[in-house]
Parts: C-alpha cells; sequence; structure tokens
C-alpha cells in the first residue's frame, strides 16, 4: 500500500480554479521533489495535505495510508504523521517555542491514547533535536518565529520536523533564504530522520537543495497539473532550459 | 446587565466585621501586609489587617488622618474633597522608605439585598519612597451590589508605585473606579489594570503630570462575555515638560459582551519634550460582542511625540492553521493564542508570584470556568497548574 495517493485532485479557491488534476504516489522510504514555476500550486497542494479549509477541493481524492484524508482536520492528520513546512513560517508572539512543542507533542499523544510526555524526557528530547539542525540554544526560549531571520524560521520548522517525528513530511520551499551553511544544515537535518518508514516531499526552486537532499522522483506542477515526472536528473534538465519548454 | 434601577439598592452601612472574618484572599508563595475593606468600610483594629508594617507608614481612616495627621491632609489640599464624618482609608508612606513586600488592600463586598457602596481613599507616597500595591474587589456571593471608589493617590518626588487593580465581581455587580494619581518630579508609576469579571465595570483612570521627568506605565486587560460591559476612560494630562505615558489596553470580548476604551492624552502648552503612546488592542469571539475604541489627542505644544494605534480583530487564522497543523487542537490554539494576547500585558510586572497567580486567573477565566466556588467568583486558592491543557475540563 502506498503511503500517499493523490487522485485527480482538483480545487479551487474564490471560484478560481488552481489545481486541474493532479495525480502523485508516494511511497514509504521515498523522497519527491516538487519544482515548477512561481504560482502554478505547489504550496496550494501542500495546503490541501495539511487540510487548510480555504481551499475546494472539487474534485479527486488523497488517500494516506488507506485512510480518506480530506475527512480529517488539520489536528488530525498532524496526529496521524503528517507534516507541513512552511513557505512562511507563522509569528506566533507570546507563545514559547517550548510551550508550543510540548502542547503539540502532547496533543499527538492523547490523539494516540498515550499519557503526556514526562517532562523530563521533553527537555531531553528538546536538546536533541536542537542540536540536529543547530538552532541557537536562546532561540528555544523565544517565542514562535517572533522576530527570526528568514533562516533561523526555516531551521525551526526542520527542528519541529524533528521533534514530532512524522511519517510524511512536506517541506514547501525550506531552502530559501537559506545561506551555504545553513542549507547543508537543514539538508544534512532531513537526511537524518529519513527512514525506510518516512517519506518526504521537497518543493523547491534549486536543483541546488537536491546535491544535498538527493530525491528518488522530480516532478513538475506546471499549470495545476504534474506534467512531467522523472529520476532526479530532470532537475538538471529544467535548470537548464527553464519551464517553457515543457509547452 | 440591564442598567441599574439604583432606587432599589440600599446604601451600605459599616458592617459587622465578624460577617467578614472568613475570607482570606492569599496569594500562594507571596507575602503581603493585608489591609481589609468591607463593604468599602475600613476597620482600624480589624485582626485580619497586617499593618503594623513600620512604625512610620501610617493606615488609618480618613477621620482618623483629620484629627491626628492634619498637617498631611492639608499640605495636599484634601479637606475639600473630604465631607463631614468621611469614611475611608488613608495611607501615608513617609520619606525614603521602600518596601520590597507589597500592601494587598481587599474590598470584600458582600452584599445581602441590593446595595450601593462609596468608598473613598487617600494615599500618598513620599519622597524617594518605593511601593507595591494591589488592590483587590472581590464579591463573595452573587447578590446585586453596585460600588464605586473614588481613590487620590499622589506619587512625591522620586517615589515609584507599582498599581495592581483586580476587579473580580459577580455577574449581577457593578463597579466604578475613579482613580486619579498625580506624580510630581521624576516619578515612576506603572499600573495593570486587570478587568476579569463583571455585570458592569466602568474605570475612570486619571494621570496628571504636575512634575518633571516622570513616568506612567498604564496597562490594562479586560475579559468580558454573557453581557458584561467594560469601560475604561484613560485621562493622561500632560502638564509639565519631560514626561512621559504609555497606555496599552488589551480586551478579549465574547457572547454579547460590550467594551469601551477611550485614551485621551491632554498635552498642554509648556508641556515641551513629552512623550505619549497609547494602544488598545481587542479580539471579538462572536460578531455580538461590541467594542468602541477612541483615541482623543488634545495636543498645545508642538514638541511633542505622540502615537496611538487600536485594532479590532479576531484570533489570528495563519496563526491558528500552524499551530493545528502541528497537532494543537483548535481550541487549544485558541486558548494558546488568548492567553499570549492577554498576558503581554503583564510582561511589565515585577511581581513575580502574583504574575504567575494573575496567569493562573487568566487561564481559568479563558477557560470558562468562573463561578465554581461558592464563597467566591474565582478559585484562587486552588492552582491551576502547568500550562497542560486538560481537555476533559473544556469539554
Ligand atoms: N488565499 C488565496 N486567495 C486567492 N488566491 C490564492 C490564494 N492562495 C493561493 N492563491 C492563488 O493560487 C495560485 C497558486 O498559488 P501557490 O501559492 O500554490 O503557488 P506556488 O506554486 O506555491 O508559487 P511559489 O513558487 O511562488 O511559491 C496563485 O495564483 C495564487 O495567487
Ligand atoms: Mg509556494
Amino acid at each position: 500500500m502506498s503511503l500517499l495517493e493523490i487522485k485527480d485532485l482538483h480545487c479551487s479557491i474564490k471560484g478560481k480554479e488552481i489545481l486541474k488534476g493532479v495525480n502523485l504516489t508516494v511511497n514509504k522510504g521515498e523522497v519527491h521533489a516538487i519544482m515548477g514555476p512561481n504560482g502554478n500550486g505547489k504550496s496550494t497542494l501542500a495546503a490541501i495535505i495539511a487540510g487548510k479549509d480555504i481551499f475546494e477541493v472539487t474534485k479527486g481524492e488523497v488517500i494516506y495510508e488507506g485512510k480518506n484524508l480530506l475527512e480529517l482536520s488539520v489536528e488530525e492528520r498532524a496526529a496521524e504523521g503528517i507534516f507541513l513546512g512552511f513557505q512562511y513560517p507563522v509569528e506566533i508572539p507570546g507563545v514559547s517555542i517550548s510551550n508550543f512543542m510540548k502542547t503539540a507533542i502532547n496533543e499527538q499523544r492523547k490523539y494516540k491514547g498515550l499519557d503526556p510526555m514526562p517532562t523530563m524526557e521533553f527537555m531531553k528530547l528538546m536538546e536533541e533535536k536542537k542540536k540536529i539542525v543547530e538552532l541557537d540554544a536562546k532561540l528555544a526560549n523565544r517565542s514562535v518565529n517572533e522576530g527570526f531571520s528568514g533562516g533561523e524560521k526555516k531551521k525551526n520548522e526542520i527542528f519541529q520536523m524533528a521533534m514530532l517525528n512524522p511519517t510524511l513530511s512536506i517541506l514547501d520551499e525550506t531552502d530559501s533564504g537559506l545561506d551555504i551553511d545553513a542549507l547543508r544544515i537543514v539538508a544534512s537535518g532531513v537526511n537524518a530522520l529519513r527512514s525506510s518508514e518516512n517519506s518526504t516531499i521537497l518543493i523547491t526552486h534549486y536543483q541546488r537543495l537536491l546535491d544535498y537532499i538527493v530525491p528518488d522522483f522530480v516532478h513538475v506542477l506546471f499549470e495545476g497539473e504534474i506534467v512531467k515526472s522523472g529520476p532526479k536528473e530532470l532537475a538538471l534538465e529544467l535548470e537548464e532550459k527553464g519551464y517553457e519548454w515543457l509547452r | 446587565m440591564a442598567s441599574i434601577d439604583m432606587d432599589n439598592y440600599k446604601k451600605a452601612v459599616r458592617p459587622n466585621e465578624e460577617d467578614f472574618i472568613n475570607f482570606s484572599c492569599n496569594i500562594s508563595q507571596l507575602k503581603t501586609f493585608r489591609i481589609n475593606q468591607y463593604n468599602g468600610f475600613f476597620f482600624e483594629n480589624n485582626k485580619n489587617n497586617e499593618i503594623s508594617i513600620t512604625k512610620d507608614i501610617i493606615i488609618c481612616t480618613i477621620q482618623t488622618a483629620i484629627e491626628k495627621h492634619h498637617s498631611i491632609i492639608e499640605s495636599k489640599n484634601l479637606l475639600n474633597s473630604i465631607e463631614q464624618n468621611q469614611e475611608g482609608l488613608f495611607i501615608y508612606i513617609p520619606d525614603n522608605i521602600s518596601l520590597e513586600i507589597p500592601l494587598q488592600i481587599l474590598d470584600v463586598i458582600k452584599a445581602n439585598e441590593p446595595i450601593s457602596i462609596e468608598s473613598k481613599s487617600i494615599i500618598i507616597v513620599g519622597e524617594d519612597s518605593h511601593i507595591k500595591l494591589i488592590y483587590c474587589d472581590d464579591t463573595v456571593n452573587g447578590n446585586i451590589s453596585s460600588t464605586e471608589s473614588n481613590i487620590n493617590i499622589f506619587l512625591e518626588n522620586n517615589s515609584s508605585l507599582e498599581y495592581y487593580k483586580m476587579e473580580n465581581i459577580n455577574n449581577s455587580s457593578s463597579i466604578i473606579t475613579n482613580t486619579n494619581f498625580v506624580l510630581a518630579n521624576n516619578a515612576q508609576l506603572k499600573t495593570f489594570w486587570l478587568s476579569i469579571n463583571g455585570g458592569n465595570i466602568k474605570n475612570n483612570l486619571n494621570v496628571s503630570f504636575e512634575g518633571e521627568y516622570s513616568k506612567a506605565d498604564l496597562n490594562g486587560l479586560y475579559l468580558a462575555d454573557k453581557e458584561q460591559v467594560v469601560d475604561n476612560l484613560v485621562y493622561v494630562s500632560h502638564n509639565k515638560p519631560n514626561c512621559s505615558s504609555i497606555q496599552n489596553y488589551k480586551g478579549i470580548l465574547d457572547d454579547s459582551a460590550r467594551a469601551q476604551f477611550k485614551g485621551h492624552i491632554r498635552v498642554m502648552k509648556y508641556a515641551s519634550f513629552t512623550e505619549a503612546m497609547q494602544n488598545n488592542r481587542n479580539i471579538l469571539l462572536t460578531d455580538k460582542a461590541i467594542v468602541n475604541t477612541q483615541p482623543f489627542l488634545e495636543i498645545y505644544n508642538d514638541d511633542v511625540k505622540c502615537s496611538h494605534g487600536a485594532t479590532v480583530g479576531q484570533l489570528d487564522e495563519s496563526a491558528m492553521f500552524y499551530m493545528r497543523s502541528r497537532g494543537i487542537s483548535e481550541r487549544s490554539a485558541r486558548m494558546l493564542l488568548m492567553f499570549a494576547f492577554c498576558t503581554e500585558i503583564l510582561s511589565k510586572a515585577s511581581i513575580e508570584e502574583l504574575v504567575d497567580k494573575l496567569q493562573d486567573i487568566i487561564k481559568r477565566r479563558l477557560h470558562g470556568e468562573l463561578s465554581s466556588c461558592e464563597n467566591c467568583v474565582l478559585l484562587c486558592n486552588t492552582p491551576c497548574g502547568t500550562f497542560d491543557i486538560d481537555m476533559s475540563k473544556i469539554n
């Protein structure tokens, strides 16, 4: 059974059709890259998988671990193992990262019928995962993303991913805005979490990221459809020829 | 709450002390010097008072002050405002006194029939003295009452006062506070005005700068639901140069609650180099809740920095989605956002134990756990614990 199966997915917002029949299958252990021009629906696809309800699914289905994903609430999807790394992480003044993570972990545990994580265990987990993305210890005591630089916000997304240990991660342009060192740190973070039991969808504009996180497949989302799929070399070809070549 | 028909209210008379003895309001981990008022009346010899702080501090009735401390009363020109046989509380902190331990005035309101209460207090903080004061209004049963308190507070040169006002009365009761602060030179005032619960609350807060280089930092939070009404009318008068004032008020309104914030900044002709800021932010949880926010700037001097801002909105949808995408339920995400919104108001408060307690009270209030105690509107003495949200209590 595939981990995720998207079949003929159509969606629109305010009457405007954005996705026009997306098909995608992701198996456990795979890394998929999605590329494509600006404004062609990549973040929309990610948001629909995560459960953002401002988009109206007009046709098609999304099956996750054999379940109809579209019937689950946002938080249920998270507890089922879906994680979205935001293109634009949101600032939450007044909510500390540790409080935020503690609440998230314990509510996910509750969903699974588990007791809250003991505080000591939680603190140890925080320390361990902060190291993976070299997240500054000072940042962890601050409010979620508040006043973070662009790169710090992206690191914080990977930190949260590491804390929550998801089955399916969708990373929406996690590489943009990162300097070379930060890119390497983030990529090695993602690689460290990679296993035969989980899968990753990388949304990116740059072939460079794929040198660090080598994908099994590359897809091109163009005008609301996946118009081309191929091995990692497809990314190089796109970089050379641009998207017009696909017309 | 329906408009108050004062005809049905009986003016409160000096009650029997014994009726009140059982009520205490402890802030866990925090020692305070407690001063009790019952239905607005102060009893000098009440055994719950803890007023033998130092020999120099005077805590007495206004009548005693007139008899024994006439010169102080006269020096502040207070006689005109004091009526014959005026009841009330008088606190005088002499010069050069710094109290780490806060004073706590506890206004216990216990109505056996609809009563109207009027109270008066005079507080003087002497030169170079530094004081913290916690002033709580609590109704101890669900009966109707209407309270009006008039307080005059003087901050002498180089003094400071951190003033916490807690309003926590039942839904059938109303309270009007008229509080006037007068600041001399280089005085520092910080207020935290917390309207936690009440049928009808109206706070008139006046700050008057009568000296130079003084600061007033005015913070407020109001939480209202059902049919509750909360009004905050703040009037800051910059009469002298080089003073600064900040107004930072926030509120969350649920159901059909109504709130009003009017922030008036007046800068007089000679008050150059004034800095005055004002900010009022509101979250409306329903479309029946109403807030009316009005800044009013009256400026007669060009050399000033003034700013004001007001927002009225819902909870941040993108933050909600972000939190839920991490597995936090909608209900908890709302709680976290509201809690963070509220407690920002306390960020400048220095009494840590009190902040813990206030956070606890705010948490309870947001959880809708009010009216769960027979004796008191809030279950203050049982701490809410850490911020692990216990969903079983909510749904
Ligand atoms: N909330 C919204 N309201 C209206 N239109 C929207 C909304 N969200 C997305 N769109 C539109 O949907 C289209 C696809 O947007 P989306 O963010 O999915 O693009 P993208 O492929 O991620 O682009 P980029 O590479 O620039 O991140 C765009 O035309 C965008 O303007
Ligand atoms: Mg995008």
